[in-house]
């Protein structure tokens, strides 16, 4: 018996996609610590209206900052982590996905969605950086290898959005394999003349780093977020010093030509459509 | 084996025989007594237990002979079963590797690029291979190597041996994760045969970085996964103390990777492992690399290709709800 038939059935029933939020409700911001009332730091596409810092948000956020009305089809919605390995550390990886399932309300790292981003037809792939640090291993591997192929078929083009501590250790040297898998998929892709871009966000580090998010036709980021293959903390081990300010942040990235640029949360879906219209020669519109 | 300075805890019974048998051959020198009844029963006592320690080793076991000194490196896999080696330096852009060696070669008849993450042995020695940690460089060095290799239509074959890509400051500006997602991609439509083996430690993207093959094999004491064990351990226990734990839970041996559809195959060593007679892995390791230059150098490109994206394709085990 698979784990997953442990977990009742009003878990895993969606929630609705967009509630409204009322006034009156206060959000502090992390990055200046001012209270901001909620609903407008929403309407601001979840950035702080004082400094511009970023809030982390997930796949919820960016599907409703891109599809129109925030209307999309949602691929492989029912897929979800098997056990391969058995894996047991202080918490036996099945207890680890239930209280992920129950925490988020998502079933796994990634949602991957087709629709209409300003009229135009788009695949995006987005992490969840809540669901076990947006960690990657078989599903996020098979759902974004999917998105690919859905994109090769239609021939739309490709946006993923990482955010990810790197590769799932719970599934072992499958997680691994994904980074393979993924990448085969994008050079299938590549070979097609589809666009791919990737987006990064914060954090976005390890396998997924030495991987898909650096395979984008573009590689773009938003601003201040952490990128990188080794996290902080181990680097900062191996050289026994303490690190330059601003080391692995989207601004230090770009100043060492590894970003085509950064794009503010505001003003991405507008950048992205006039850049694939480009890349797709389309006619500009409006 | 008397030679094995490197001797580990779970082999001590078999040595503590050894030394009890030279004992034994002294007296018998010694006094003109003949024990050769008893000799002869203790040689067959240490035959028997080394079957049984090294026919049962446990995972984090093959982690320590995975990293044994003797074990040959790529360097020496390189002497022993190539010709014609003429090493290849350089990634044309920023400096040499050393961590990462490669250059053009024939084993048997066919022409080859071989390629391979490279250890030293003593300190000094270690410390110019960086440990077998390459940079960003390492990466780049073994992509252009490869893109000459399909240039003129020369199997790939890659050696992996390494405690992962060098987290390092340098290696960050100049673009680790870049590197290795390049060679993922790169490799995966490489338009000629490629064969990838672990032959010591696989340790996570600075392993994979060169992994991409139409065949893997790993050799029979070596391990590859996403993490060593010790830093899972760290992770997931908050401590480094459990490595042994984290080895079994992550399932990392060749027998495991086969198991999981990871690997194409493993590759035998001695009883022991590969330092105990390195003349058995290379003659091993040769006479795998022949077999599949014959079968891949007969295949056609688009289907070699088709084949490897495919293999990697099937990689991972989802469930639906
Ligand atoms: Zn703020």
């Amino acid at each position: 018996m698979s784990w997953y038939k442990r977990i009742s059935e009003n878990i895993l029933t969606p929630t609705s996609e967009k509630k409204e939020v009322p006034d009156g409700i206060w959000t502090q911001c992390p990055g200046c610590k001012t209270a901001i009332s909620t609903k407008t730091i929403h309407k601001n596409a979840y950035v702080c209206t004082t400094c511009n810092h970023h809030l982390q948000i997930g796949s919820r956020e960016y599907f409703e900052i891109l599809f129109d009305e925030n209307e999309f089809t949602e691929m492989d919605a029912n897929m979800i982590s098997a056990d391969p390995l058995e894996f047991k550390d202080t918490k036996a990886y099945p207890d680890r996905l239930i209280d992920s399932i129950k925490k988020t309300k998502l079933k796994d790292a990634v949602r991957t969605a087709h629709g209409k981003s300003n009229g135009l037809d788009l695949v995006v792939v987005c992490m969840d950086f809540s669901f076990i640090g947006g960690s990657m291993g078989s599903v996020v591997g098979e759902k974004i290898c999917n998105a690919v192929k859905f994109c090769i078929e239609n021939r739309f083009p490709l946006l993923i959005i990482s955010r990810s501590g790197g590769a799932r250790m719970m599934e072992g040297a499958l997680s691994l394999m994904q980074m393979a898998k993924i990448s085969a998929n994008l050079a299938l892709l590549s070979q097609n003349g589809l666009p791919y871009i990737s987006l990064m966000t914060d954090p976005t580090t390890g396998g997924v780093t030495a991987s898909y998010a650096m395979l984008g036709d573009l590689n773009i980021a938003e601003p201040n977020a952490l990128i990188g293959f080794a996290g902080p903390r181990v680097i900062k081990e191996t050289i026994g010093q303490n690190l330059p300010e601003g080391f692995q942040r989207s601004e230090f990235l770009l100043e060492h030509g590894f970003l085509d640029f950064i794009i503010d949360r505001k003003d991405l879906k507008d950048k992205l459509s006039s850049l694939l219209k480009i890349m797709q020669k389309l006619p500009s519109g409006e | 084996m008397e030679n094995n300075k490197q001797i580990f805890e779970f082999e001590r019974p078999i040595y503590d025989l050894i030394t009890r048998l030279e004992e034994m051959k002294a007296i018998t020198s010694e006094n003109q007594v003949d024990m050769s009844g008893a000799v002869a029963v203790l040689e067959k006592n240490i035959l028997e237990l080394k079957n049984n320690i090294y026919s049962n080793l446990n995972r984090w076991q093959k982690v320590q002979i995975s990293r044994h000194t003797n074990r040959p490196y790529t360097l020496d896999y390189i002497e022993a079963i190539t010709t014609e080696f003429t090493e290849l330096f350089g990634d044309r852009q920023v400096k040499d590797d050393k961590a990462m060696v490669g250059g053009f070669a024939r084993i048997g008849e066919y022409p080859v690029m071989i390629i391979g993450q490279q250890k030293g042995r003593d300190l000094k020695s270690r410390q110019f291979r960086n440990f077998g940690m390459p940079n960003p460089e390492g990466y780049r060095k073994a992509l252009r190597l490869m893109r000459l290799a399909e240039k003129f239509g020369v199997p790939v074959i890659t050696l992996i041996d390494t405690p992962g890509a060098y987290p390092g400051l340098e290696a960050e500006e100049r673009g680790q994760g870049e590197a290795i997602a390049r060679n993922l991609l790169e490799m995966s439509v490489l338009k000629t045969p490629v064969i990838c083996v672990v032959i010591g430690e696989g340790a996570s993207g600075g392993a994979l970085g060169i992994g991409i093959g139409d065949k893997v094999y790993m050799l029979e004491h070596t391990w590859y996964s996403v993490i060593s064990p010790e830093s899972c351990s760290s992770i997931l226990w908050r401590t480094w103390e459990k490595k042994e734990l984290a080895a079994e839970a992550l399932k990392l041996s060749a027998q495991d990777n086969l198991e999981l559809g990871i690997i194409d195959g493993i590759i035998p060593e001695p009883l022991g492992g590969a330092h105990y007679d390195h003349q058995f892995v290379f003659n091993a390791l040769k006479e795998q690399l022949l077999s599949d230059l014959d079968v891949l150098t007969k295949t056609d490109t688009p289907t070699l290709i088709q084949n490897r994206i495919e293999k990697f394709s099937k990689m991972g085990v989802v469930d639906y709800i």
